[in-house]
């Protein structure tokens, strides 16, 4: 959704202070007396009571482990378990929760499907498509792959603006093309990607499609079927919900056709010395005792997302966004990186003479957490010929007047550093 | 003059000097000031074997053995304002004592200048990684 300007005011049905009040970490004061405004949002959001406090209860009261017991804890941490990956089938709209594959977090659903699909789709010749604003963790398990098989990475450039160079799209979709892997939101610059229509040209030809849903799951409605992607992954704790624990979306044929990712418990249908038969997915991808408290309170986070009149969160969201990527850009000797008309949540800048480093510590000190770096993207940050870049990310949470207090606190920086 | 010039002497000595501040900004802009008096590293010697890893920004620190004085001489460098203080500090506090007193200096006075909360803590600024390659360029200097 573009970004507007239109007044908090317009946006009434969503109350950001009750929704803020539901954040224990948002009310607490940084380095004496000076309140924090939280800006790292693309890197890992805050939790609300309703997510903390369920992960509390399975402590509590629920705590055992999960598809073995026939015990009633067991049991009722089984319930509790599977009741969570309805939940989150239901926030992406998977066609079944079987469909809903608990992992770490986007990372590893990343190199779950190359070393399992990929290993399978990808071989000698052929090439794997990535976009030039892509994150580590959906570059690396991929040259990890091309370098096992003997294929190629070709990589879709970004225009200067931070927009995928889709007109471009047909010198690198080619017939050697076996797989495509694409970020559904740039953490670095904010943009959207036209996903869905990446993902037709590559189905036209029948390649697979891996969408990293990290920064969307956050921000945007994301409906997996009507994207029609093969798979999408992301991270419970960008999303109000716990760390550790990730979401694998796959087709149902895929799923059902990739081999397994790790041996272990819980993920077998029978074993022998001379013969181990799997279980079905979801199971199949979960060996081990899974990390149960993460994926309840994860399921809580969607329930949490699922509860709020998304339309109003959004415009309020843009409205935030708009406003500070306007007080940002007044101020003298600033750049923005990513311009993209398609934009959420990344503000994304730098100053012509202040290194980022030295504007994140004097803005941490002033209360405001920002992040500086590369954000994991030293792709795309030499692309735009940089060292790193501050990047204020926000959530539902934040307000123009954090948006206030950056633009105060850049003001700042800039008499005593620039 | 030689008993008062010791790495821990000199280390009290900036210690004193932060203190005369009493609020952040101020040790800050005094921080960053020091950064100027750097004993500067020319641009042509900004190699990657003068190159200090695992920093945010680009840090470079050359060590340099005078045979005559038997102490080591330091020059450094940085992109960035706060981190070009941080070595500036450092260097202030090692610079012409022997290989053996770099090696074995103690650092602990970082947190009494009133910037710990930030400095000591954080791993991106590269302090501990400029320690280290000073001491450890300083060990191979040892006898």
């Amino acid at each position: 959704m573009p970004a507007t300007t239109q007044p908090t005011s317009d946006t009434t049905s969503f109350d950001v202070e009750a929704f803020r009040a539901q954040f224990p970490a948002l009310q607490q004061e940084v380095y004496e007396d000076t309140p924090l405004v939280y800006l790292d949002n693309a890197a890992t959001s805050q939790k609300p009571d309703a997510v903390i406090e369920r992960a509390e209860r399975y402590y509590r009261r629920e705590n055992s482990n999960v598809h073995r017991g026939v015990h009633r804890l067991s049991q009722d941490a089984t319930e509790a378990y599977e009741s969570a990956r309805k939940s989150i089938a239901r926030f992406i709209n998977a066609p079944a929760p079987e469909q809903v594959i608990y992992t770490k977090g986007t990372t590893e659903g990343l190199n779950l499907v190359a070393n399992t699909f990929g290993q399978k789709r990808v071989g000698a010749g052929d090439e794997i498509l990535l976009t030039e604003m892509e994150h580590h963790s959906n570059i690396v398990p991929w040259q990890m792959l091309a370098e096992q098989v003997g294929a190629e990475i070709r990589v879709l450039p970004v225009t200067d603006r931070g927009v995928l160079q889709m007109d471009r799209l047909a010198e690198y979709l080619t017939e050697d093309t076996a797989l495509v892997a694409v970020t559904h939101v740039s953490n670095t610059l904010g943009t959207i990607n036209p996903v869905k229509d990446l993902i037709d040209a590559a189905h036209a030809v029948d390649v697979p499609v891996v969408v990293d849903g990290a920064q969307s799951a956050p921000h945007l409605p994301v409906d997996v079927q009507a994207l029609d992607a093969d798979f999408f992954v992301f991270s419970g704790h960008k999303m109000f919900g716990p760390t550790g624990i990730g979401i694998l979306y796959g087709k149902r044929e895929h799923l059902e056709a990739m081999p397994p990712y790790q041996g272990g418990g819980d993920m077998i249908d029978r074993v022998s010395f001379d013969e181990t038969t799997y279980d079905a997915p979801p199971h199949k991808f979960e060996a081990g005792t899974p990390h149960i408290e993460g994926a309840i309170g994860l399921g809580a986070a969607a329930e949490f997302i699922m509860d709020l009149e998304w339309s109003a969160v959004q415009a309020h969201e843009d409205d935030v966004l708009a406003y500070a990527t306007e007080q940002v850009r007044a101020i003298d000797g600033i750049r923005l990186i990513g311009t993209a008309p398609e934009k959420t949540s990344v503000l994304s800048f730098v100053f012509e003479d202040i290194h980022p480093y030295d504007a994140g510590t004097f803005l941490d000190r002033l209360g405001i957490a920002v992040r500086t770096g590369h954000h994991c993207t030293q792709p795309l940050l030499k692309r735009y010929g940089l060292p790193g870049t501050i990047r204020a990310s926000f959530a539902a949470y934040n307000t123009r007047a954090d948006a206030n207090r950056l633009a105060e606190g850049l003001h700042r920086t800039r008499e005593m550093l620039g | 003059m030689s008993t008062s010039n010791t790495v821990s002497d000199r280390a009290q000595k900036i210690v004193d000097e932060f203190s005369l501040f009493s609020d952040w900004m101020n040790r800050y802009q005094y921080l960053i000031e020091m950064g100027d008096d750097i004993p500067l590293l020319p641009e042509d010697m900004k190699s990657e074997e003068y190159y200090v890893h695992g920093c945010q920004s680009d840090v470079w620190i050359r060590v340099e053995y005078d045979e005559d004085e038997q102490v080591l001489h330091f020059q450094g460098d940085s992109n960035a304002k706060i981190t070009k203080g941080l070595a500036a500090l450092i260097i202030r506090v090692v610079d012409e004592q022997p290989p053996e007193a770099v090696a074995e200096a103690s650092f602990d006075f970082l947190d009494d200048i009133g910037l710990h909360e930030h400095l000591s803590s954080q791993r991106n600024n590269g302090l501990e990684a400029m320690i280290d390659q000073m001491k450890k360029r300083a060990q191979a200097f040892r006898n």
